[in-house]
C-alpha cells in the first residue's frame, strides 16, 4: 500500500519527520518497505504560465514561448506541440537538475543555443521531472498552481511504501492510517465531511436490490446518480491515484478508487442504464456460466463464484471484476454505486481460481466490516456529484442479512501483565485503546473495562487481541526481557535425532563431505538407477503440481542424486571424492503420510590420498567403503556382518548386503557400470548406503570396557592353501573359534604359479593371549595344530610348504 | 708416586684435548680409566704401600680419576653437540614444501548453523524434536488458524502431494513450514513444553539467489503456567546474543502471524552497515531474523491445552539466511547444488 504523506496530512496533522513517522509504524506493525521522496532534486523549478507563443524563425517545428514566473518572465525554445497560451508549467532555470529524456540520466539544465536562439531555462516535460514515462509534451499543471511556488512545494511528496499484514485491511486505506499514526502520535483526525443534495425521486422506486445468498454476501448497498457526464477526473486526483500505482480512467471510476485507497472499501460503478431489469440480484453463478470481465476477457465461472446480476445475466464477478457489459463508457448517464461486503474466502477463491487478484479482491479476502460500505458509499457519492454532477437518488439501498451484534469484550488489567510480562494501569490501558477508536467502558471494578471495537476494525475478536494493541502501540521496549523461570521440563531426546548427529559426525572424521541435495527428483534420474528398465516399484510419491519436470517425485532413496553430483564435481576436481548425505526419504503409504526414513547415503571414488609431491596414485575401492562402515558401525557398538548382495545398481560380485540381528539394512558395493555411465560418471564409484531409522534399535549407546591384557601376547604366522570358493570369513571364523585366540588377521591373499590352480593361499597373524598367565609354547603349539586339524577337516586347508 | 700420578693425569687430559670425534673417544677411557690402565694398577697397589704414603696417595689417586671422569663426561657432550650440528646441516629440510595433506570431511554449513542453533536453546532447557516433512493440511494450516482461503496461505505457495480424498481435496502437502511440528507438539505432549523444531521446508516456487524450492527452519515452542511476552523477549535476545555476538542490537517488532498473538519480529542491526543502511538491509538498517508471539489461544485450545492454565510462545525462523549473513554468501542455492568447492570451505 502507497501513502502519500500529503494525502495522509488532509486526515492527520504529522508532527514528526518523515524517518520518525516511518520508524513509528514499522514499530507498531505497519511496516515502511521504502520512503520515496518525489521532487526531492526540484531545486531551481517553479511553476509559470505561458503568456505568449511565437514561432521561431528557423525553425518550424519549433516556438519560442514566454513564461511569466510573477516577477519575472523567460522565453525559451521548445517543439512541444501541447502548449497554448495561459497553460500552466513547471519552468527549470538554468542549474536545475532534470532526467534526460534519451539517456534517462540526471543532469543539470545549461542554458543553449538552439537553431540560433538562446533557451535560458525550459518548460519539463513528466519525464524530466521523474514523474513519469511520458516525455511526448510538456507537463501541464491545474490552473490553481500558484505562480512563481517551487514546484517541490507544490507537486512534491513522501510516499511511504507500506506492508500491511493480512489482519488488518482496515490499514489498506490512507484513513486508517491516518488512524494509526493519530493513535501513535496523539494527534487528533481531520475526516472528510461527507453531504450531498439529493433529488425527490427514489431510489427504492428505481432499483431493487435482491441478495440469493447471503452466506456469502452480508451486505449490499448502492446509490444511484443520474445526469452525469463522463470526463477525465480532475489532475489532483488522477496525481494522487498514479501515486498509489492506478491507472485514472475517468472522473467515475477514478473516484470508486480514489475512495477505496482513502476508505478501504471497495466500490463498483455501474452504468445503470444497462442494468436491464433494474434489479440487482446477488447469486452464485451457475456451473460454466461465462462473463466478459472490464479486461475484455471471458470467464468461465463455477457454482462456488458469486455474481452479481440483473434478471437476465450476470453484469460482475462480485468483488472480483466487473462486466463489460454494464460498463462505465463515455455515453453512461446513470451510475449505480455498488458498496457491498462479500465472504473473504469466496472472493479469495475467485480470484485465485480465475488469476484475477486485484485491490478490491486484496481488501474483500482479508476480511473488511459491512460497516464500512455506508461511509464509502457516501463519500464517493458526494465525490461523483462533486466531479462529474448529476444528482443523487433519495436515499440508499442496503440490504444487510449479515448483520451481527459484536459483544463486547472484557478486558482485566490482570490479563495484560499474563500476557505481557509487565503492569499496565486500567487507564493506560484505556487511553491506548481510545486514541485507537475502540469504545471503553470501565465500571465500579477498577481493575477491568469492556471494550468495543470500532467499525473498521475486524481483527479484535479476543481479549488478547486488545493486549497486542496495548503492547504494539505502547512499544515492545517497553516491555523487559526475562529469562523463564519455570523449572526446566524433563527431556526424552529422540534417540534418532542423537544417532543422526553421531553418524554425520562420524563420517566427516573419515574424511567425508557432507552434502544436502533436494528431496523431490524425476523419474527419468530415478531410472538411470536400473542397468536394465523396468517399472519402479512401488512408484514413488508425485508432487501435484511440480514447480519443474526434474523436481515432480518424493525421492525413494538418496543414491541419484548423489551420484549426478559426483558427475558435476568431476569436471573440475580429480582427487578423491567422499561424499554422504544423511537424509529422509519418502516410501508412500495406503492412506496416510508417507514413511519417512532416515537414510544414510555415501560414495566414493578417484585417488585415496590427496594428491601431492609425495604420493598419491593409489585409488580408492570396495574396501575403503567397507572400512567406513565397518568404522561406523562398530562406533555405534553394532554387531554386523556382510553376505552376498543383489541390488541391481550394484555389479552383480563386487557387492555385500549389511546384515544385523538377521535384517538386511543396508548395502555396499561397486556401482554397476551402466548405472554410473547413465549418471556420466567413467570411473568406478563405491557406495554405501544403511537404512538409519531401521538400524536405530540395534545401536548401543555405551559400550562395556574391556581389560588391557595383563599378560605379553604370542604371535604366530600360518600361510595356507585352500580352494578359491573358501571366504575368509569361513577360515577366521574356524581360528576364532579356539581358546587363547585373541586376534586374527589377514595380511596376504596370494592366486598364480606358486599355487596350484583352483587354489589360493591365505595368510593369517594369530595372536595368541591368556588373561591368566603368560602363554607357554608348548600351549601355543597345542592350540595352533587343533586350529591347522580343523581346518584340514572341514575346509581341506594345507600348510604352504 | 704421586709424580706418576700427575704425569698420568696431565697426558691423559692432553690426550682428551686432541679427540675430535665420539669414535676415537671411545678408546681414551679405556686406556686411562680401564682396568689395565695405570691409575686402577695404581689404585689396586694402594694395600701394598705403607699406610701413610697409602693414605696420600689413595687421597690424590682418587682425585685424579674424578677429574678424568668428568673431563671425559664434558669432552663427550662437547663432541655431541657438534656432531649434532653438523648432521643437522646436512640433513636440512625444505620447510616451505607442502605438506602430506590429510583428507578431511566437513559438516554443511546448514548442519553447522542448525547444530549450533539447537545447542543454544538446548542449553536453556529446549529439547530437540522432529516431525513429518509431508504433512497434512491440518497441522501445517487448519491447526494454526489458518483456514482454506486464508490470506497467509498465499504467502507460503504450497507443494501439494497428488492424491485426494473423498471431498475432492487434496490433505496431504509437503510442509511450508516447520511449525506443523508445533500444531503436532501442543496435540501430543503435555506441559511445561520447550521444544525446537528444525527441518526442511518446501515452497512451490521457482529458485533464484534468495529462494530455494526446499530450506530449513527452526521453530520453538514453550508452553508452561506464567509464560509471558518478556520471556520471548528474553529467550530470544539470549539466543541471539549468542548466535550474533554481545554488541549486535537486537530490535523487536509488532508483526502478524496467525497462530500467535500478540505476534512480534525480531530484527538485528545490519551485519554490514551497522544500522546505517544498505543494499542488504534494504535500507532499513536492521535484518529481520525471526518471527515470535505468545501462541494464540485457539491453537492451544484446538491441541487440547487449556489456555485459561497455561500460557505460551512460539517463535520461528530461516535458517539459510543465518550462514548466509555471516559468511557474506550472496546465492542460496549454493547450499544444495553441492559444489565440492564450495562446501569444504566450511
Ligand atoms: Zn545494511
Amino acid at each position: 500500500m502507497k501513502v502519500p504523506l500529503k494525502w495522509l496530512q488532509e486526515y492527520i496533522d504529522i508532527t514528526l519527520p518523515a524517518t520518525d513517522l516511518a520508524n513509528r509504524l514499522t514499530m507498531a506493525g505497519i511496516e515502511v518497505g521504502g520512503i520515496q521522496v518525489v521532487g526531492g532534486n526540484w531545486q531551481n523549478i517553479v511553476v509559470g504560465q505561458i503568456v505568449a507563443i511565437n514561432p521561431h524563425p528557423n525553425a518550424d517545428r519549433l516556438t519560442l514561448p514566454t513564461i511569466d514566473l510573477g516577477t519575472e518572465r523567460h522565453t525559451v525554445v521548445t517543439g512541444a506541440p501541447n502548449i497554448k497560451v495561459g497553460d500552466k508549467v513547471a519552468f527549470a532555470y538554468v542549474g536545475a537538475q532534470l532526467i534526460d529524456g534519451h539517456t534517462g540520466q540526471l543532469s543539470r539544465l545549461k542554458s543553449a543555443k538552439i537553431r540560433g536562439v538562446v533557451s535560458n531555462g525550459m518548460a519539463c516535460s513528466e519525464k524530466e521531472l521523474g514523474i513519469s514515462d511520458s516525455h511526448e509534451g510538456i507537463m501541464l499543471l491545474p490552473s490553481e498552481a500558484p505562480l512563481g511556488a517551487p514546484l517541490a512545494d507544490y507537486l512534491g511528496d513522501v510516499i511511504f511504501d507500506l506492508e500491511i499484514t493480512p489482519n488488518r485491511p482496515d490499514c489498506l486505506s490512507i484513513i486508517g492510517i491516518a488512524r494509526d499514526v493519530a493513535a501513535l502520535t496523539g494527534q487528533g483526525l481531520h475526516l472528510p465531511e461527507i453531504s450531498y443534495e439529493e433529488s425527490a425521486s427514489h431510489i427504492g422506486q428505481q432499483i431493487s436490490i435482491e441478495i440469493v445468498a447471503p452466506d456469502l454476501c452480508s451486505r449490499y448497498c448502492a446509490s444511484l446518480i443520474t445526469g452525469v457526464k463522463i470526463a477525465e477526473s480532475p489532475k489532483w486526483m488522477q496525481q494522487r491515484l498514479l501515486a498509489c500505482g492506478m491507472r485514472p480512467i475517468n472522473n467515475i471510476v477514478d473516484v470508486t478508487n480514489y475512495v477505496m485507497l482513502e476508505h478501504g472499501q471497495p466500490l463498483h460503478a455501474f452504468d445503470y442504464n444497462r442494468i436491464g431489469s433494474k434489479e440487482i440480484i446477488v447469486r452464485r453463478a451457475a456451473d460454466n456460466e461465462t462473463i466478459v470481465t472490464l479486461d475484455g476477457i471471458e470467464r468461465i465461472l463455477s457454482g462456488d463464484m458469486l455474481v452479481i446480476a440483473d434478471k437476465e445475466r450476470a453484469v460482475a464477478i462480485a468483488g472480483v471484476m466487473g462486466g463489460a457489459n454494464s460498463e462505465v463508457s463515455e455515453e453512461t448517464t446513470s451510475i449505480l454505486l455498488e458498496s457491498a461486503n462479500f465472504n473473504p474466502a469466496s472472493i479469495h477463491y475467485t480470484g485465485r481460481t480465475l488469476r484475477l487478484p486485484s485491490e478490491a479482491c486484496m481488501r474483500f479476502e482479508r476480511g473488511i466490516r459491512p460497516e464500512l460500505t455506508l461511509p464509502a458509499l457516501k463519500r464517493a457519492t458526494q465525490l461523483i456529484i462533486r466531479l462529474a454532477g448529476g444528482e443523487a437518488a433519495n436515499g440508499l439501498v442496503d440490504e444487510y442479512p449479515g448483520k451481527l451484534d459484536r459483544a463486547p469484550i472484557l478486558l482485566s488489567t490482570s490479563q495484560v501483565t499474563r500476557v505481557l510480562g509487565v503492569e499496565f494501569s486500567l487507564d493506560q490501558i484505556v487511553g491506548v485503546l481510545t486514541s485507537l477508536g475502540f469504545a471503553c467502558k470501565t465500571s465500579d471494578s477498577k481493575s477491568e473495562v469492556s471494550v468495543t471495537s470500532p467499525y473498521w476494525r475486524s481483527d479484535i475478536h479476543q481479549a488478547v487481541d486488545l493486549i497486542e494493541e496495548v503492547a504494539r502501540i505502547t512499544g515492545y521496549d517497553k516491555i523487559p526481557d526475562t529469562m523463564l523461570s519455570q523449572p526446566l521440563p524433563k527431556q526424552n531426546p529422540e534417540p534418532i535425532i542423537n544417532l543422526k548427529k553421531k553418524v554425520r559426525r562420524s563420517l566427516t572424521s573419515y574424511a567425508f563431505q557432507e552434502v544436502i541435495t533436494y528431496s523431490l527428483t524425476s523419474l527419468e534420474m530415478l531410472n538411470r538407477l536400473l542397468p536394465e528398465p523396468h517399472p519402479l516399484e512401488p512408484m514413488p510419491i508425485r508432487v501435484a503440481n511440480p514447480m519443474t519436470a526434474d523436481q515432480e517425485y518424493l525421492r525413494p532413496n538418496l543414491r541419484a542424486n548423489l551420484l549426478t553430483i559426483l558427475c558435476a564435481n568431476r569436471r573440475y576436481e580429480d582427487g578423491g571424492i567422499r561424499l554422504f548425505e544423511l537424509g529422509r526419504v519418502y516410501l508412500p503409504r495406503q492412506q496416510d503420510l508417507p514413511e519417512e526414513t532416515e537414510v544414510l547415503c555415501g560414495i566414493l571414488s578417484g585417488p585415496r590420498l590427496v594428491k601431492s609431491w609425495h604420493s598419491g596414485g593409489d585409488l580408492l575401492d570396495f574396501f575403503d567403503a567397507k572400512g567406513v562402515m565397518e568404522g561406523l558401525l562398530s562406533q555405534l557398538g553394532v554387531e554386523a556382518s556382510f553376505e552376498e548382495g543383489s541390488d541391481e545398481s550394484l555389479h552383480p560380485s563386487k557387492q555385500a548386503a549389511l546384515v544385523i540381528a538377521g535384517n538386511r539394512l543396508g548395502v555396499i558395493g561397486e556401482l554397476h557400470h551402466k548405472v554410473r555411465q547413465a549418471f556420466e560418471v567413467y570411473e568406478p564409484v563405491y557406495l554405501f548406503e544403511i537404512d538409519l531409522t531401521a538400524l536405530l534399535p540395534f545401536t548401543t549407546s555405551y559400550k562395556m570396557f574391556q581389560p588391557i591384557p595383563r599378560f605379553p601376547a604370542t604371535v604366530r604366522d600360518l600361510a595356507l592353501v585352500i580352494n578359491t570358493g573358501i571366504t575368509h570369513k569361513r577360515v577366521q571364523d574356524i581360528i576364532k573359534g579356539f581358546p587363547l585366540v585373541n586376534q586374527v588377521a589377514i595380511f596376504d591373499v596370494y592366486a598364480g604359479e606358486q599355487v596350484p590352480p583352483d587354489k589360493k593361499s591365505l595368510a593369517y597373524r594369530i595372536t595368541f593371549q591368556s588373561t591368566t598367565h603368560t602363554l607357554t609354547d608348548e600351549e601355543v603349539n597345542r592350540v595352533q595344530r587343533q586350529i591347522l586339524d580343523k581346518l584340514s577337516s572341514e575346509l581341506g586347508a594345507t600348510l604352504r610348504g | 708416586m704421586l709424580k706418576q700420578l700427575e704425569e698420568i693425569k696431565s697426558t691423559a687430559l692432553q690426550e682428551l684435548e686432541d679427540i675430535s670425534s665420539i669414535k676415537e673417544l671411545k678408546s681414551w677411557p679405556v686406556r686411562y680409566l680401564g682396568k689395565k690402565s695405570e691409575l686402577t694398577k695404581i689404585l689396586r697397589s694402594l694395600s701394598t704401600l705403607p699406610l701413610n704414603e697409602r693414605k696420600n696417595v689413595g687421597a690424590y689417586a682418587n682425585k685424579v680419576k674424578v677429574n678424568l671422569e668428568n673431563s671425559l663426561d664434558q669432552k663427550e657432550q662437547v663432541l655431541r653437540e657438534a656432531e649434532l650440528a653438523a648432521s643437522a646441516k646436512r640433513k636440512v629440510i625444505d620447510i616451505t614444501l607442502p605438506s602430506r595433506p590429510f583428507p578431511t570431511g566437513h559438516l554443511h554449513p546448514i548442519t553447522q548453523t542448525l547444530y549450533e542453533i539447537c545447542d543454544i536453546f538446548v542449553s536453556m532447557g529446549f529439547q530437540v524434536v522432529e516431525g513429518p516433512e509431508v504433512e497434512w493440511d491440518y497441522y501445517n494450516f487448519e491447526a494454526l488458524n489458518i483456514p482454506k482461503e486464508h490470506p497467509a496461505r498465499d504467502t507460503m505457495s504450497t507443494s501439494w502431494i497428488d492424491c485426494e480424498n473423498e471431498s475432492g481435496e487434496r490433505p496431504m502437502l509437503l510442509r511450508t513450514h516447520t511449525t506443523s511440528v508445533t500444531a503436532r507438539i501442543i496435540e501430543t505432549m503435555q506441559p511445561p513444553i520447550r521444544v525446537v523444531e528444525p527441518g526442511k521446508v518446501y515452497r512451490y516456487e521457482a529458485s533464484d539467489a534468495t529462494h530455494t524450492p526446499m530450506f530449513y527452519q527452526i521453530d520453538g515452542l514453550a508452553v508452561d503456567k506464567g509464560i509471558t511476552m518478556a520471556d520471548v523477549k528474553g529467550t530470544l535476545y539470549e539466543f541471539a546474543r549468542r548466535f550474533f555476538g554481545e554488541d549486535r542490537k537486537v530490535r523487536f517488532r509488532c508483526d502478524y502471524f496467525p497462530f500467535v498473538e500478540p505476534g512480534i519480529e525480531m530484527a538485528i542491526e545490519c551485519l554490514v552497515c551497522r544500522g546505517a543502511g544498505c543494499r542488504l538491509c534494504g535500507n532499513s538498517g536492521w535484518i529481520e531474523i525471526l518471527g515470535a508471539g505468545m501462541t494464540h489461544p485457539q491453537v492451544l485450545e484446538r491441541g487440547g491445552l487449556d489456555p485459561e492454565i497455561y500460557t505460551s510462545f512460539a517463535f520461528g525462523m530461516g535458517i539459510d539466511r543465518l550462514p548466509m549473513l555471516r559468511y557474506g554468501i550472496d546465492d542460496i542455492r549454493l547450499f544444495y547444488s553441492s559444489d565440492i568447492r564450495f562446501l569444504r570451505q566450511f
